[in-house]
């Protein structure tokens, strides 16, 4: 047992089963569906995995914080219809192309104050985050509607639009923003103070309190991470559409919770990984393109996803219940 | 029905073990008709897995268990129940909403047809159980509602239920106050009477040698002897349990009091204490007794920025300071071991790394990084000097025993190279072994020059490590003590708010 034990690789994996499960469905699709296994299919998965991919990589850290964030859906729409709105102004005419700049920077901002307001809100009122967001969500996506009259809006500017089909060299532009974004989230959480902390206070707020972490601003930090990646993730979906709709983003908040438990981060705070993340939003992605290739009809496609998370969850509880018995001393 | 040499329970040579642990090894164990039968031993010495292996929750490796001459294994705590031994559990285990009735026969209601309840059949037996325990409250009463003492018999009236032929006490009185206490040695004398073999685990040696017939001693997963309690003595019990003596003396070190590090002038804070003033010195331990409720975690909390006081002032070597946050504590050199090590203390499901280093982790980057060279080597001094017992720095605490996760909490402050170190209730919920350590080691700060607060409820332990004692009675400081002049007596009075 101890040589198993001892095996990093068998120990990293028992702690993310989620990459094994990735593994085995890349392996299934690529003899069952054709056209599956090739790069231009593997660049597919990347792109699709990307929208969902960003919002996960700021609402890990929100909910290993312990709280949760229902509005990433709605701000992704907001955000996304400001920056392509923006790019039209005639009143930023005079600024050129750099107009685009601007509309982005705008887009991600509002993200970032929407979440830090729902945090702000958590912090003061004390209400659970469960409940703020659900209203934050019901009420940005009026705003939505509000703003834009429940019409599309399309980009003025071509550059906007050929970004979401550009590559750097093998590997589309959203893939790699996706995985940089992923590796500095990563690094964030596994090796900074504000990383540490963020497992602290969901792990033991009130040992989080005692050992001096200034645990209100702490979680509005990680709120304003978590807009802002929405944000991003609007922005780069807009992209790939070259417009927005009022009801982008629709249920995202729902496809995003389930890569980020499928990849082991726990709805109670205290433990999560940016690569069980990672597994997680690759898993999601794979199934939905794989079964898609195959022509599974979509509705199947849902039921078949609802399953396995299910399924993944209990297989996780039953293989760690195990540690679970250690002697209660 | 007593007196007969057959046990109605007997375990044999029983051995579980979990993943890096070997927490029973060969354990035997006789339990008589009618006797009550203390089970003691420090935390991790294997008794909670002994009784769970007997209740059902875990099953043995190896090993067999008879009950009336049958060889058992019961499978689930319902099969156990089903055979008459019964668990009767530390932590209550009772559904806060439903009525006294309901949770009495939890999981087993008596039925009509079509699955509906028999409310009438369900009242009247558990009235019948109730009147038995001469209990106070109806069938019908929220069980929510309940002091600590009633749902106590609750749990109890549940062992009723079936005709039990076993029942385990696992530190029932943790929670009760001495009159509860007393009803509770009455019901367990029935039992008794009645034939019931009665295991009783608890900490505390007065209450074992009170009511106990014998006792059996465990240490480290072994099994150490059993012990006639009228022939027996707290010292024989102590020595078994850990293997040496345990020294309570009293403390007569004398200290060569260096500066005053910490001093308050008529601190309150609204209704919980009021015009408290007293200072420690560099070198010392000042201990605070007192009853609950007397204020003196709550002065604590506030010399740790944990409340705001009203009145009165804080000052550090000699100069008045505000103490607001933690934060602000800890830059002082103000370090505070909380009461509850669970609750306040430790991030159960952080390694014993992460939790030493969690005060100071923005004192060890390197840039923007952590560096995991200076956390490991703040783990391995503060290990080493404390000597915590854990397998590794991955180790998560959760999986640490009491002792050692009190060690970490230490460590962790200490780590913080306070000046003035709190620490309040330093050893409740630890075995007897782990607190001698922790005494030692509280003198040890103390000769290192630290300044230390200790507050206990437990006097043999405030007068074995203090040198000066602050007494306190509901909020207010009544008298000063030294360690020489202070004996329980006088300690009793004082915290009583007689002078």
């Amino acid at each position: 047992m101890s040589d198993i034990k001892n095996n990093s690789f068998v120990r990293w994996l028992s702690r993310n089963p989620i990459w094994g499960f990735v593994v085995i469905v890349f392996v299934f699709f690529s003899f069952a569906a054709d056209h599956f296994f090739a790069l231009q299919n593997v660049e597919n998965i990347l792109v699709q995995a990307s929208t969902i991919g960003l919002i996960a990589l700021g609402l890990t850290l929100v909910m290993i914080n312990g709280n949760i964030d229902l509005s990433v859906g709605a701000i992704l729409a907001l955000a996304a219809t400001v920056t392509v709105d923006m790019q039209g102004w005639e009143t930023l005419a005079f600024l050129g192309d750099w107009v685009l700049l601007v509309a982005v920077l705008a887009g991600l901002l509002c993200g970032t104050l929407l979440g830090g307001l729902n945090g702000l809100i958590v912090w003061k009122t004390g209400v659970d985050s469960f409940i703020v967001t659900l209203g934050a969500m019901l009420g940005i996506r009026g705003l939505v509607f509000v703003y834009t009259r429940e019409q599309s809006f399309y980009a003025s500017s071509f550059a906007y639009s050929d970004f979401g089909s550009s590559s750097i060299g093998p590997l589309p532009t959203l893939a790699v923003l996706f995985i940089a974004c992923a590796i500095v989230i990563h690094v964030l959480l596994s090796r900074t103070v504000h990383g540490r902390n963020t497992y602290a206070v969901g792990g033991n707020r009130e040992a989080a309190v005692n050992a001096g972490i200034r645990v209100g601003p702490h979680m509005v930090v990680n709120f304003m991470i978590g807009g802002f990646f929405a944000a991003l993730a609007g922005l780069a979906l807009s992209t790939q559409m070259g417009a927005s709709t009022p009801n982008m983003g629709r249920e995202y908040e729902l496809w995003t919770i389930t890569a980020i438990v499928l990849g082991g981060t726990k709805l109670t705070g205290g433990s999560g990984s940016i690569v069980g993340t990672l597994g997680g939003v690759l898993a999601i992605s794979i199934l939905r393109n794989g079964m898609n290739l195959m022509q599974v009809p979509s509705f199947y496609v849902l039921v078949v996803l609802g399953v396995i998370l299910i399924a993944v969850l209990a297989l996780d509880k039953h293989l760690n219940r195990r540690t679970a018995q250690e002697p209660a001393l | 029905m007593t007196g007969e040499i057959t046990p109605v329970l007997s375990v044999k040579d029983v051995v579980k073990t979990f993943p890096a642990v070997r927490a029973l090894d060969g354990v035997t164990l006789d339990i008589r008709r009618g006797e009550v039968h203390a089970l003691l031993g420090e935390n991790g010495a294997g008794k909670s897995t002994l009784m769970k292996i007997l209740a059902g929750m875990f099953t043995p490796d190896s090993g067999s268990i008879t009950l009336d001459g049958r060889e058992v294994a019961p499978k689930s705590p319902l099969e156990a129940k089903a055979l008459g031994i019964v668990l009767i559990h530390q932590e209550l285990s009772l559904v806060e909403e439903l009525t006294v009735a309901e949770n009495v026969f939890l999981g087993a209601l008596p039925r009509r047809s079509f699955g509906f309840v028999d409310w009438n059949a369900l009242h009247r037996q558990t009235a019948e159980i109730l009147r038995r325990l001469n209990c106070d409250f109806a069938p019908t009463s929220i069980v929510g509602d309940l002091s600590i003492a009633r749902k106590q018999m609750v749990e109890i009236a549940r062992a009723l239920t079936v005709d039990a032929k076993v029942v385990i006490f696992d530190e029932p009185t943790a929670s009760l106050t001495d009159q509860e206490k007393l009803v509770l040695f009455d019901i367990i004398a029935d039992l008794k009477a009645a034939g019931v073999g009665i295991v009783y685990i608890s900490h505390r040696m007065e209450e074992i040698f009170r009511i106990s017939d014998r006792i059996t001693v465990l240490r480290d997963g072994a099994y150490r002897g059993t012990l006639d309690t009228a022939a027996t003595s707290e010292a024989e019990v102590t020595r078994l349990m850990i293997g040496r003596s345990l020294d309570y003396s009293r403390n007569t070190e004398t200290v060569a009091a260096g500066a005053i590090v910490l001093e308050t002038r008529g601190l309150s804070c609204g209704d919980l204490f009021q015009d408290v003033s007293f200072s420690v010195r560099a070198g010392e331990v000042v201990g605070f007794s007192g009853l609950i409720g007397a204020g003196r975690s709550e002065l604590a909390e506030t010399l740790f920025g944990l409340r705001r006081p009203t009145a009165g002032a804080i000052l550090i070597d000699g100069a008045e300071v505000s103490v607001e946050t933690p934060t602000n504590a800890i830059r002082h050199g103000i370090s505070l071991v909380p009461e509850s090590r669970k609750e306040q203390g430790l991030v159960l499901g952080m390694n014993c790394r992460d939790n030493i280093t969690l005060p100071q982790i923005d004192a060890l980057r390197r840039g923007p990084f952590l560096s995991p060279a200076a956390e490991l080597d703040i783990y391995d001094s503060y290990q080493k000097r404390l000597s915590i017992r854990s397998p590794g720095w991955r180790q998560l605490v959760r999986n640490l025993s009491g002792g050692n996760q009190q060690k970490i909490v230490i460590g962790k402050w200490l780590a913080m190279k306070p000046r003035l170190l709190i620490v309040d209730e330093p050893t409740r919920g630890i075995d007897v072994g782990s607190k001698a350590e922790i005494h030692n080691l509280i003198r040890e700060l103390a000769r290192g020059g630290y300044a230390v607060i200790v507050i206990s409820s437990e006097m043999p332990e405030i007068l074995h490590v203090s040198d000066r004692i602050v007494t306190m009675y509901h909020g207010r400081v009544m008298r000063e003590f030294t360690a020489a002049e202070a004996n329980e007596d006088s300690l009793v009075q004082a915290i009583s708010g007689l002078n």
